[in-house]
């Protein structure tokens, strides 16, 4: 393969590979905060549709984007309304919110489907986007490519180095201590949540923004269900979920490339690559228990109450 | 907090919001789904009673809601002992999958001069286990690497679907069917018998509530329904008590996955009669939410999963009598269990208003 | 934004339902429902029904009342929705997938005055009638267009699943391609369903990489289109006219009007002249359509495409005249003679020049 088919290949892995990321980075912080929001592909639809709409009637990639994420949080305020102060159960309630979802993004999606969209400007830096493979791949993404990674390297450095990211985690691990100690976990957990839902409504918009710049319904077809189980996958780690993403879309890219080198392998089989290479990697880097469970958060996904 | 709104638990579950919860979510249901229809310009009363009474407002309907809930039922009681006990099985629907490709591959090679009456029986056993090994691997996965069962089962579903693809496109298409993936149609022998003359309504839903029953005995009266309550509630002490976990995690992983695979193969030996690409349709993720709005109870369940089918079916003649777009029909399922799930909070807590007065932190 | 949106799409719905509701005479109307796979909203096979519907609609408009079910999953579920607009009075009603056929078989069988006509299957009885396209004309006339744009030689193919309307059509393609550039390679990449935009746009990037300057898709959504405009290579579209997604790689769309076929199935129906049988109709009866060509096409590339259409509308040529071989060398059909339509429905093989997996 020449450097030029190499660079094109990484920059479609990138493009299969930011929408997982950046959703499962948003799924990170609230799992760490102790809630779990199994409405991923929902708030993902929701921020596809209104990060397209936005875009278009305002013509403004900001607007766009900034709708997006705040879609996704609407999406996630009711999520944490419903799990966090009238204490739902948060597994079925992730689920209804993606059934929410689905229906109300094809709903308000109507009038933007079949309409053509320019794709989400991508940086151009003159000499250094010309550098041959590594040019376009560091210099030549769009925001939300950027964002992505600043989001790995902040969310890395909110958890392990500050001290709200203490305070997040301490809530996550044990809310009744975090509690005794005098945090507010409700409303720690409530942020963890909203900030979970804007990544996933950026996840969505980079799918409706970049990748294929349209509306069409049901246009996440079930990468939110990915990128929850990348968190897992990733051991609540932002630096593992960022390789998790990576290998799950260049696998996701490689099957389709294999394909057409024309490997005369059935194509659900080699469709099955990323699903099955994901769970035989877990599997290795599972071995060691203890280290797992310190970063599994040990309130994950239970209800809290002070009076509890 | 964003909601001035402050709960305050009651010394003990109310007894009387136990039923009082889904009773008020549904009238809540009501009136939200009124003043949605009006606002998308549908009379609210007319739109209501198409949703929720026309659909079932026959033998036939009543039959179809029954069809529609049986696999939710099986899928969440199975999962239901999982969730108590701390397993998370977001699997179901692959298990689902691969039970009907067991039963539905078995009849397939033994049908050939139509079967006997030994077939059905046979059809169930090998769905049933093919559900169980499915669910085998995420089990053994966990007990013996640690790796989480939520993503390997998760992942197996789309393994499981693909195999389906694989084999109805390939292997197992039917030689006399102009190449269209969909197997060959069952022989008699391999479908399960209608209850109700004139309806699809079949053996398998009378089943399932027999399994709902053995649940329910099993659960509230034997000891293996304890050691669940306590490992999901306190793994801790359950160790102490000699309950072995890994022990827990086969069984409850195996349970569902029987469960689920039995389910499978009375999609295809009942309504479908065949194997085509559009077998998996969701049951084994909506049984997830049947199982908690069922509050992880068989009877519970058996409600939870009617609830569902019949918001399912109502979506469907909104369609035909309304002209409602479907999407209207998600969004109003989706308020649904919105408000079924929010109300359980009555049961074990008051809501107090407009109380400011926040504890000292 | 949101709220206006949403209340632009209600007041729209609202609108739609009054126009629909307004003439209220419904009684002595033909009910006329609609089995949608998909959502209307797929831009692809679905909405084309859909538009189908609308003309109807349209053109009948005070004798017909049309009512339609989006969405229907072809498992257990679609016999209860076709029962049910059975059951609600309607007396045609059109089941748009081919994995309705046995369903709306059954639904027939118990309905026995209410007429069912479904799509591109092959089982009849006295009240069901079937109907398809010849989509696979289309890809003859495209496959020659591809031939003489393409400068590799390497045509990548998105596909959606092995079924003989998307093998046959991938074999029309290639056949046709050969005759203008006998070198040239058709390269298949199954993305193993109909509407997933971001798998398709990845399997075209995957294509592009490897050296393909034509894409053809059998998918629904143009994120192909978008792709190849990206790269600044040639795509055609599929089922709805997808030009303004690329309008420089856009070189034409095979497009499905069910318009006229709906209009006259209605119509025969309301004079009692309904009767079940088979209709394949291909450019001749204008179900298939090639949407208007790119103005930067070639003349010479123009002039050879319209006489393979008119060829092909004339009856002078077929979409797999003989000689030709499949993969493995074989002869197919000899010189002088032609595929039947039977031959053509059950198409389990590639033809010479195709590269990727086909199940056996």
């Amino acid at each position: 393969m020449s450097p030029d088919v190499i660079a094109a290949v990484m920059m479609s892995v990138v493009a299969a590979a930011t929408p997982l990321l950046l959703a499962a980075l948003g799924e990170l912080v609230t799992e760490k905060a102790g809630v779990l929001n199994l409405g991923v592909e929902g708030m993902m639809l929701i921020g596809a549709v209104a990060g397209f709409a936005a875009a278009m009637l305002t013509g403004s990639w900001i607007v766009g984007i900034v709708a997006a994420a705040f879609a996704g949080m609407a999406m996630a305020l009711i999520f944490a309304v419903l799990a966090l102060t009238l204490l739902a159960n948060q597994v079925a309630t992730g689920l209804a919110l993606t059934i929410i979802g689905v229906g109300l993004s094809a709903l308000v999606g109507r009038p933007f489907i079949g309409v053509p969209l320019p794709r989400l400007p991508q940086l151009y830096v003159p000499g250094l986007t010309d550098l041959p493979v590594v040019g376009r791949l560091i210099f030549g993404q769009d925001l939300l490519v950027y964002l992505s990674f600043a989001l790995v390297v902040g969310i890395w450095w909110f958890l392990e180095k500050s001290r709200a990211g203490l305070v997040l985690r301490a809530v996550g691990e044990s809310h009744d201590s975090a509690h005794a100690i005098g945090y507010p976990v409700i409303g720690i957990r409530y942020l963890a949540t909203l900030f979970g839902g804007a990544c996933c409504g950026l996840g969505g918009a980079y799918l409706s923004l970049a990748v294929t710049p349209m509306w069409a319904e049901n246009m996440v077809a079930g990468r939110g269900w990915i990128a929850l189980a990348l968190v897992v996958f990733a051991t609540w780690k932002p630096v593992r979920t960022l390789a998790g993403a990576y290998l799950f879309g260049g696998l996701a890219f490689g099957q389709l490339f294999l394909q057409g080198l024309g490997f005369s392998i059935p194509s659900q089989f080699l469709s099955m690559l990323p699903y099955v290479a994901t769970i035989v990697v877990l599997t290795l880097i599972s071995r060691d228990a203890t280290r797992i469970r310190l970063n599994t958060p040990a309130c994950l996904g239970k209800s809290y109450h002070p009076d509890h | 907090m964003p909601l001035d709104l402050r709960l305050e638990q009651r010394p003990q579950a109310s007894a009387a919001w136990r039923y009082g919860a889904p009773l008020l979510a549904i009238a809540i249901t009501l009136c939200a789904g009124a003043a949605l229809f009006a606002v998308l310009g549908y009379p609210p009363a007319h739109s209501l009673k198409v949703f929720f009474i026309d659909p079932v407002s026959s033998v036939e309907g009543l039959a179809e809601l029954a069809l529609k809930a049986t696999p939710l039922m099986l899928c969440a009681v199975g999962l239901s002992i999982g969730f108590r006990a701390n397993v998370w099985n977001i699997g179901a629907e692959g298990q689902f999958v691969i039970g009907a490709l067991a039963g539905g591959g078995l009849c397939l090679a033994l049908q050939g001069d139509g079967g006997g009456w030994w077939l059905l029986p046979l059809m169930v056993v090998a769905g049933v286990l093919g559900g169980m090994a499915w669910a085998a691997i995420p089990a053994f996965l966990r007990t013996r690497f640690n790796a989480n069962e939520i993503l390997v089962s998760l992942m197996l579903t789309y393994v499981a679907v693909l195999l389906l693809q694989f084999l109805v496109h390939g292997p197992w298409k039917d030689p006399a069917g102009f190449n269209f993936p969909q197997s060959e149609m069952f022989a008699e022998g391999g479908l399960l018998p209608v209850l109700v003359e004139g309806t699809r309504l079949n053996l398998g839903t009378l089943v399932a509530l027999a399994i709902l029953g053995l649940a329910w005995a099993v659960l509230t009266r034997g000891l293996f329904g304890f050691q669940i309550r306590v490992i999901g509630q306190a793994p801790l002490a359950a160790a102490y008590a000699g309950f072995d976990q890994r022990r827990m995690i086969w069984a409850s992983l195996l349970l569902s996955g029987a469960l689920a695979g039995l389910a499978g193969v009375f999609e295809i030996a009942g309504p479908v009669g065949q194997l085509t690409p559009a077998i998996p349709q969701n049951y084994g993720f909506t049984a997830i939410i049947v199982a908690f709005l069922g509050r992880l109870h068989p009877v519970g369940i058996l409600l939870g999963s009617l609830v569902i089918a019949l918001s399912y079916l109502g979506g469907e003649s909104a369609q035909i009598l309304l002209r409602l777009p479907v999407a209207v029909a998600g969004v109003f399922q989706g308020m649904l269990l919105f408000f079924l799930l929010a109300c359980d909070v009555l049961i074990r807590y008051r809501i107090r208003l407009g109380h400011s007065v926040r504890r000292a932190v | 934004m949101l709220k206006s949106t949403i209340k632009a799409a209600a007041i729209a719905v609202a609108a739609a339902l009054i126009a629909a509701a307004a003439p209220a005479s419904a009684a002595d109307k033909l009910k006329v429902g609609f089995v949608y796979v998909g959502p209307v909203g797929d831009l692809g096979y679905s909405y084309q029904h859909d538009v189908g519907r609308i003309a109807l609609q349209k053109a009948l408009n005070d004798k017909v009342e049309t009512t339609f079910v989006e969405n229907v999953p072809e498992g257990a579920d679609a016999e209860r929705v076709i029962a049910q607009l059975a059951q609600s009075g309607h007396g045609l009603i059109f089941t748009t997938s081919f994995g309705f056929m046995n369903p709306t078989l059954k639904v027939a069988q118990r309905f026995p005055k209410v007429k069912f006509e479904h799509a591109t299957g092959y089982k009849r009885a006295n009240n069901v009638a079937t109907y398809s396209a010849r989509f696979h004309e289309g890809r003859t006339v495209i496959g020659a267009i591809a031939g003489k744009m393409t400068k590799s030689g390497i045509i990548g193919y998105i596909a959606s699943f092995p079924i003989p309307e998307v093998v046959s059509g991938i074999n029309a393609f290639t056949l046709s391609l050969k005759k203008v550039r006998p070198d040239a390679q058709v390269r298949v990449v199954w993305v193993n369903s109909w509407y997933d935009p971001g798998k398709e746009a990845a399997a075209a990037k995957a294509l592009i990489d490897q050296g393909a300057d034509v894409l053809s898709q059998h998918t629904d959504s143009p994120a192909p289109i978008q792709a190849a405009e990206e790269r600044g290579i040639y795509a055609f579209g599929q089922s709805s006219d997808m030009s303004k997604f690329g309008p420089k790689a856009h070189l034409t769309s095979i497009v499905d009007i069910w318009d006229g076929y709906y209009i006259n199935r209605a119509q025969a129906v309301l004079d009692n002249k309904w009767k079940s049988e088979d209709t394949w109709g291909g450019l001749d009866s204008g179900m298939v359509v090639l949407s208007p060509y790119n103005p930067n096409l070639p003349k010479d590339v123009v002039a050879m495409a319209d006489q393979i259409k008119n060829d092909l509308i004339a009856h002078k040529i077929t979409s797999f005249d003989g000689p030709f071989k499949n993969r493995d060398g074989k002869e197919v059909i000899p010189a002088g003679q032609h595929l039947n339509d039977q031959q053509i429905l059950t198409m389990n093989y590639f033809v010479e020049g195709v590269q990727g997996d086909l199940p056996k």
